[in-house]
């Protein structure tokens, strides 16, 4: 739907932006209707978000889960996929770092790094390899099978951290806390080495991989053949066939780096906050890739400002909490809601009127 | 062996119980995609519906007005689909994600407005919920042998939505293949173009069958809120929305064989409770996740073409774009 070429500026921000507003317009109607002020709502959640260096750590800490599994959704809508499997893949990613954390204990944080990155890596693509193997060779929709496996990853989760992997003694299903190595360094002990002084947050190193990453995800699908093949099998099968490129490969190449970005979810959450694996720790970040991917136009740098303001608006939430109380932090899973309908499902609603707008405007010139 | 028999009249029981909703939901999906319109938010929609119908049972005490309540609300939200993917050609993928999140986050949000409590509704009790009921003679013909059990325990004792959905499947399979409206909602799903050629309404038939979807949705949370349980709790159509529409593929979009799906799959879990913590000599203990996951492998060996075929209609998916 980009061929009516609207000039950047509209494609990429104002029609986004419109949006958002409507989605936060329907948002503050819900609060109006529980007998709240929206403006106070928005002035409690923009401060907890902003309101000291340690929430606005929380903020970026949120930033970083939501930029690997925006990236994911968009490097795989690239390619004309949809990978809902967010969700699953960032569980498998999560039990790969685990893997290395508790195989190479004793050692130490920097050598431990890359090989946890590698066990996320490794373990999200296997778990979109399949769907993507589906999709390429028997025609098996990537929607329905994603489904299918993130339920297989919570139940096979639930069977390793319940039977297998639980610590022993504890009745929750999470593994033992890791050992030095297995931590990442938090941002606040690194400005402390410089002197500055912040209120502590899971906010750790993890964040500079996630930029570093979406970096690296732009550089792939602009800048390298791959990336220009994937995308030409995504806009149509059919041309990129007849000019020498074979979709089968494409998919599972965009499902595999699709799976392996939600994957390092797992790192950011795992290795960086909890230091242990706990069941159900992706807590719905999976799903809510696809608000950040079409909230962010699938581009990188646009789901990077997408889960900048996913992460404003779960870490406002969740102290929009403690400031009105009768609210809880499912007012933003109501926003999520609506950020998906208005960016994605209804995106036409608005795009059509500012389409002939601008053709409106193109004819008058002409004349 | 009267044990046994006991034993396997009370796991058919347990299978009917899950069954009922996936049923509904699976037929509201079938509805759907057989006009062309894919739905993944009968998650979303069956939630709803137990939202509406926990609430409106608490405020007024009558389960049958929660009922009405559910399928108003449950109807509402496939509108906003239809509106969205009909009207606007949107992402129906997109837009059935968009329900199931929002409505997520509704339910439990207005729980705590409207009720005070944390993502939940009051408990229901009495004329609120739809209790189970014995039908008459269930005492009476106990006394026989095999088939006086087999009425009691698996004929008599549910709760009328369990009978409404049974009479139900009779009805959506003659609608979606003796009637007129169903003729045209299967040829819909396969080619609109040749309906739209024939002078009927594309959009309109898409609307009527998002509209039945609707109606099924909300009767399949009604029963998750005021049947199986008294009042709604936060997620608490755990997966049965995603499992109906396994069901629904597992079942090739034609009914009858969508119901034997679902029973499998109602089977597969009532099992799964069964064997939790038992030894099955020679084996050993079967861990319950590996009977949990079956449903799902299922699907996925189905979907690849391992096992048969399951082909969707044709042109579910995709926006029809009358031709210029």
């Amino acid at each position: 739907m980009k061929d009516e070429a609207l000039p950047a500026w509209v494609e990429y921000f104002a029609i986004p932006g419109i949006n958002l507003l409507m989605a936060l317009i329907i948002a503050g109607l819900v609060v109006v209707f529980m007998g709240e002020s929206p403006w106070v709502a928005l002035g409690a959640l923009l401060g907890g978000a902003f309101g000291s260096l340690e929430q606005f750590g929380y903020t970026l800490f949120y930033t970083t889960s939501f930029i690997f599994t925006g990236l994911a959704v968009a490097v795989a809508f690239h390619c004309g996929l949809f990978n809902i499997g967010g969700e699953g893949q960032a569980m498998m990613g999560g039990l790969g770092v685990t893997l290395v954390c508790l195989g190479y204990d004793g050692t130490s944080w920097p050598l431990l790094f890359p090989l946890a990155v590698m066990g996320a890596i490794a373990f999200g693509a296997l778990w979109s390899f399949l769907p993507g193997y589906l999709q390429a060779t028997r025609g098996s929709h990537t929607v329905i099978t994603t489904i299918m496996f993130n339920f297989l990853a919570a139940i096979l989760l639930n069977y390793l951290l319940v039977e297998v992997l639980i610590a022993p003694g504890q009745q929750s299903p999470q593994t033992i806390r890791f050992d030095e190595a297995g931590h990442l360094p938090f941002a606040h002990d690194l400005l402390r080495g410089f002197g500055l002084e912040t209120g502590r947050s899971p906010l750790n190193i993890t964040f500079l991989l996630a930029l570093a990453v979406a970096g690296l995800v732009w550089l792939f699908l602009w800048r390298t053949r791959w990336g220009y093949e994937m995308r030409a099998v995504g806009q149509s099968e059919p041309a990129a066939r007849y000019g020498g490129i074979s979709p089968g490969p494409m998919i599972v190449m965009a499902m595999v780096i699709s799976g392996a970005l939600a994957g390092l979810m797992g790192v950011n959450e795992v290795m960086g906050s909890q230091h242990r694996l706990v069941l159900g720790f992706t807590a719905g970040f999976g799903f809510a890739g696809i608000a950040v991917a079409l909230m962010g136009r699938n581009h990188p740098f646009g789901v990077v400002l997408a889960a900048l303001l996913f992460g404003v608006l779960y870490q406002g939430g969740s102290e929009l909490a403690f400031e009105i109380p009768t609210f809880t932090s499912d007012v933003v899973v109501v926003i999520q809601g609506l950020v998906i309908l208005f960016c994605g499902a209804l995106e036409n609603i608005f795009r059509k009127p500012i389409v002939r707008i601008f053709e409106i405007r193109r004819l008058l010139r002409e004349l | 062996m009267a044990e046994a028999l006991i034993f396997v009249l009370l796991m058919i029981d347990a299978t009917i119980r899950v069954a009922a909703p996936l049923v509904l939901a699976a037929f509201a999906g079938m509805v759907a995609e057989r006009s062309g319109v894919i739905d993944i938010g009968l998650e979303g929609k069956m939630l709803a519906g137990a939202f509406a119908a926990a609430t409106a049972a608490a405020m007024t005490g009558s389960a049958w007005l929660g009922l009405i309540a559910a399928i108003l609300v449950s109807i509402a939200f496939a509108m906003l689909h239809a509106y969205a993917c009909v009207t606007h050609n949107g992402n129906q993928v997109v837009s059935g994600m968009a329900i199931n999140i929002l409505v997520a986050g509704l339910g439990p949000t207005l729980a705590i407005a409207w009720f005070g409590l944390a993502g939940q509704t009051p408990n229901l009790e009495g004329p609120a919920r739809f209790a189970g009921f014995a039908l008459p003679g269930a005492d009476v013909l106990e006394a026989l042998p095999l088939a006086g059990p087999l009425y009691k325990e698996v004929i008599s004792g549910h709760n009328i939505l369990v009978y409404l959905t049974v009479a139900l499947i009779p009805v959506v399979a003659v609608l979606i293949y003796k009637t007129r409206f169903g003729l045209r909602l299967r040829a819909v799903g396969e080619n609109p173009h040749a309906v739209d050629t024939a002078g009927i309404s594309v959009a309109q038939l898409r609307y009527l069958a998002m509209a039945v979807n609707g109606a099924l949705c909300g009767i399949a949370g009604a029963y998750l809120s005021t049947a199986a349980a008294a009042g709604f709790v936060r997620d608490m159509s755990a997966g049965k929305g995603y499992l109906a529409l396994a069901a629904m593929i597992f079942g090739k979009w034609k009914p009858v064989p969508t119901v034997l799906a679902c029973l499998l799959f109602a089977f597969a879990d009532a099992l799964q409770i069964r064997l939790q913590g038992v030894a099955i000599p020679g084996i050993g203990e079967i861990p319950v996740q590996a009977i949990q996951a079956l449903p799902y492998i299922l699907t996925v060996v189905l979907l690849a073409g391992f096992v048969g075929k399951a082909v969707a209609p044709k042109s579910s998916g995709i926006p029809y774009v009358k031709d210029r």
